[in-house]
């Protein structure tokens, strides 16, 4: 009971939240100055061209009538037609986010399967050398600029090591549609067929381990702190006096509780692998989002921007609400005070 | 002086900070003879909770080592015994109640979890064997002895949906778990308000003297002493500096450190007596 | 314990500046990060000064010099069209600097006022700030300045303003935590029943309390400010050439790996550096004041 009022106190959050991402992008899109038909056509366009999109784009119109126009667009899923294209935004987003996900959720795969236990050795041996050796590699490994990591990875990987490869998301040889989930590997396993699988992995290895350097840094040292501060808690104390073997209060007592500040680390900071993911994708020539967000900026397609700004702040305040819900189960406490 | 329970002998202790170690006890000697309640009062920083530590085996080294003494629980040397030895006496006839109500339970285990997991572990070092259900029904039963109304509900919360003053009590039905002979109790309930604190420490005096257990108070409130204790152990700068029985420390203080802790208790010239939480005429 | 530690019985006792030097002292990293960051800022402040070849931060051509490798002229090598490496990463982490000096300078102040603001007076102050602070936190900043930067000219000011109008958030969360502690605290209260103004109360009384951990703040949001504005350059979308930037060189670099490599990595190694550096600083004050709660 107390955890569905939980459940839509966190659903009617996210909303609120949503509907102010609308207001913040449609702000950006028309009330910054300057005439995004005149921008979208260019200084060579004539006036009638221009006008003419003007009207096509609804930017005749009252600003509170676009904003009702702009917000049942969204509610019905419909973000325009892209400018560079010519397809509707949508098909394109469509397109080209499954790619993004795949390699998102590879990346926070990796960060969590390496940053965990690393944080936790770094507890167990604090302020001795494995402590101090992992601190040091988790920091670096935080503030790397992405680019940085994505260019040695090729070089090391593309050019000296000449096993993986280093653009895109799959063989030109190999046609396949991943049409179930749109992950190229799951797809490819449901289908039966392990050559889309395996190629799929080798694609996706370097992208993400580029992309997930920071998140796995922060997410290491967010396990050692809290690690360390659930430690010198009175009931881990308690539970050393009542004889509770260690293995039990570690595992036990200090993993669950300790476990949800890199939670909601990674929450916080998965707008910064948004963000990153722009350039790995650029890098390693990724089919996703991100390059499609990229490849319409330099060619200011306003609504293909747009539509690419408003789909990373839904997929950003969705991840986030799958956080929370996880947090609350994790830990009564959210969910009973219900606080953030 | 033998037939103590716990006796601690010339122990001393010291911490290393900043490079420098520093002595906390200096050859602190205490008596808790079974069945009686023995006070261990100090201000601040005068190392009775280091003393505490040190018998519980919750000194953590470094910063802390012990560095001469003896701790005697019913003739045998803790500090000598094998360590699986005195685990078999810690938590389970040596028990200790915890000081913080708020951060002394695991905000995230329900209280039956935790009560449980204790007993499963104290349970299977003294070759007990009990099933998970025996083992709730134990847990049900401590509640109940603390005075918790409905145990079972008690068990089942969380400790966010407890107050302070029950989970104090937890903390209570937590070392009587194993139905210990020694009690140790760490300033209990000084995180609380002043009546449930009198209550709490009410019912820590009833459970000890229904059940004839020792029990060591630790405290800095010499009148909690008197409430609790029948002989006082007076603490300061890491040295017993007087002990006697409680009335006689009372009746005429030898050291000029105990007058002025005793002066420093406003409630014994109020004449306000603990558990009643009303100034007498 | 903690009655213990906090009061060593004689032989002797340590001042408090001893101890603070003790600890910082003893902890390496943030004694190297502190030498990066003043290394840094006064490369920054001395750039034309301390480099070989000052001129070479402009459109500068020297065909004769192209892609050289480090050697002991050119320290860091040549870039494509022969400027020395060395000296434009110099003025690049000018850029950076000033960059993380804007954005915060903007951000600190609004970000404090309002989480002092939101802490303090409650209320419906506090729902309409802090739900602006939530909202603004939803959106992904790097996306943001991409969607601003389309709309408007894509450059270092236009970059700055849209990172400000986001970075805010994070200091306003800080400080309305620490206000929300501090509120209640019984000093506060006397500060109150004496009459003092509300002025006195929020700058004199809260603001000292919590300029430690907007210091530790402040010192690793240099590094993180600087490494968005790196990757925003390096997608072209922050400072624009010819102006050095370590970000944008990463990007002309790269079309000549792995042959010419020092022209993207030994940049990319800059903004490490730099990032590194506050980093180190910041991390290190946040063990010499023990305020565990900032990240």
């Amino acid at each position: 009971m107390e955890f569905l009022l939980f459940l839509i106190r966190r659903i009617l959050w996210s909303l609120l939240v949503l509907f102010g991402l609308s207001v913040v992008i449609f702000g950006i899109a028309r009330g910054i100055p300057g005439d995004p038909a005149r921008m979208a056509l260019g200084p060579t366009a004539s006036h009638e061209q221009v006008e003419d999109l003007r009207e096509k784009m609804g930017l005749d119109r009252p600003l509170g009538e676009q904003y009702g126009l702009f917000l049942a667009g969204l509610a019905k899923g419909d973000l325009g037609r892209s400018l560079l294209t010519e397809r509707s935004v949508n098909a394109d987003i469509r397109d080209t986010f499954f790619a993004t996900f795949e390699l998102v959720l590879a990346t926070v795969t990796l960060a969590f399967v390496f940053g965990t236990p690393l944080g936790m050795a770094a507890a167990y041996w604090k302020d001795r050398w494995p402590d101090n050796t992992i601190r040091l590699v988790a920091l670096v490994s935080a503030v790397t600029p992405t680019f940085l990591v994505a260019l040695l990875l090729q070089i090391l990987a593309g050019y000296v090591l000449h096993i993986l490869p280093t653009s895109g998301r799959m063989l030109p040889s190999i046609s396949f549609t991943p049409d179930i989930t749109g992950l190229m590997s799951v797809d490819g396993l449901l289908h039966g067929r392990f050559d889309v699988f395996g190629e799929a992995l080798r694609h996706l290895l370097l992208p993400s381990v580029a992309l997930a350097s920071t998140a796995f840094g922060q997410i290491t040292l967010t396990t050692r702190a809290s690690m360390i501060d659930v430690s010198n808690q009175d009931y881990m104390e308690a539970g050393r006096a009542f004889g509770v073997p260690e293995w039990i209060r570690v595992s036990k007592y200090m993993l669950r509780p300790a476990f949800v500040p890199p939670l909601t680390i990674l929450g916080l900071t998965f707008a910064a692998l948004i963000g990153n993911a722009f350039v790995v994708e650029q890098i390693f020539a990724w089919p996703g989002m991100a390059s499609y967000g990229i490849r319409t900026i330099m060619q200011k397609d306003l609504n293909a921007v747009m539509g690419v700004v408003m789909v990373s702040g839904v997929f950003y305040v969705m991840v986030n609400l799958a956080i929370d819900i996880l947090v609350g189960i994790v830990d009564p406490r959210v969910r009973i005070r219900g606080g953030r | 002086m033998s037939e103590a329970l716990l006796s601690v002998r010339d122990v001393s202790v010291e911490f290393t900070n900043y490079g420098i170690a520093a002595p906390v006890l200096r050859g602190v000697s205490l008596d808790v003879p079974a069945h009686t309640q023995v006070a261990l009062v100090g201000e601040s920083g005068s190392g009775k909770t280091v003393t505490m530590k040190a018998i519980m085996g919750l000194l953590r080294d470094p910063p802390a080592r012990i560095t001469a003494g003896q701790i005697l629980y019913d003739g045998r040397d803790l500090l000598t015994m094998p360590p699986a030895e005195r685990l078999k006496l810690r938590g389970t006839s040596m028990s200790m109640v915890f000081q913080d109500p708020m951060s002394s339970l695991n905000p995230v285990f329900t209280i039956a979890d935790q009560l449980g997991t204790i007993l499963k572990y104290a349970d299977r070092r003294l070759g007990r064997g009990r099933s998970r259900r025996e083992r709730m029904e134990r847990v049900h039963e401590v509640l109940a002895q603390v005075r918790m109304r409905d145990p079972e509900r008690v068990a089942a919360s969380y400790p966010i949906m407890l107050s302070g003053g029950m989970r104090q009590r937890v903390l209570i039905a937590m070392a009587l778990l194993s139905e210990p002979k020694l009690l140790i109790a760490d300033e209990p309930g000084t995180a609380l308000d002043v009546t449930t604190q009198a209550q709490i420490l009410k019912l820590l005096k009833d459970l000890v003297t229904e059940r004839g257990l020792a029990l060591l108070m630790i405290t800095h409130n010499l009148g909690v002493v008197r409430e609790t204790s029948s002989y006082v152990y007076v603490m300061s700068r890491g040295q017993v500096v007087e002990h006697r029985p409680t009335a006689d420390l009372f009746a005429a203080p030898r050291e000029e450190y105990t007058r002025a802790l005793i002066a420093a208790v406003p409630r014994l010239t109020g004449g306000m007596r603990l558990g009643t939480a009303e100034a007498r005429p | 314990m903690a009655d213990v530690a906090a009061n060593p019985p004689p032989p002797r006792r340590l001042s408090n500046a001893y101890q603070n030097w003790y600890r910082f002292s003893r902890n390496p990293t943030a004694v190297i990060g502190a030498a990066i960051v003043v290394l840094c800022v006064l490369a920054a402040i001395f750039a034309p000064l301390v480099t070989p070849y000052p001129e070479h931060v402009g459109a500068v051509v020297n065909f004769r010099a192209r892609h050289l490798p480090p050697s002991t002229e050119y320290w860091f090598g040549t870039d494509n069209v022969g400027r020395d490496i060395f000296t434009r990463m110099v003025f690049g982490v000018r850029v950076s600097l000033q960059l993380a000096f804007v954005v915060l300078a903007i951000a600190v102040p609004v970000g404090t006022a309002l989480g002092l603001a939101a802490g303090y007076f409650g209320g419906w102050v506090e729902i309409i700030i802090m739900r602006l602070t939530d909202i603004a936190l939803a959106i992904p900043g790097l996306v943001l300045v991409l969607a601003v930067a389309t709309v408007l000219k894509p450059d270092l000011v236009t970059s700055m303003a849209a990172l400000a109008c986001l970075w805010w958030t994070w200091h306003a969360r800080l400080v309305y935590a620490i206000t929300c502690q501090i509120r209640t605290q019984e000093y506060v209260e006397a500060a109150e029943t004496l009459g003092a103004g509300t002025f006195h109360i929020l700058f004199r009384e809260i603001l000292p309390n919590c300029v430690s951990a907007l210091a530790i703040k402040t010192s690793l949001d240099c590094g993180f400010v600087i490494l968005v504005g790196a990757s925003l350059s390096f997608l072209g979308l922050g400072v624009q050439p010819p102006t050095p930037d370590l970000g944008t060189m990463v990007a002309a670099g790269a079309a000549y790996l792995p042959d010419y490599w020092w022209e993207s990595i030994l940049p990319g190694l800059g903004v490490l550096f730099v990032a590194l550096g506050f980093n180190l600083l910041g991390d290190g004050l946040r063990d010499l004041f023990d305020v565990q709660e900032v990240r």
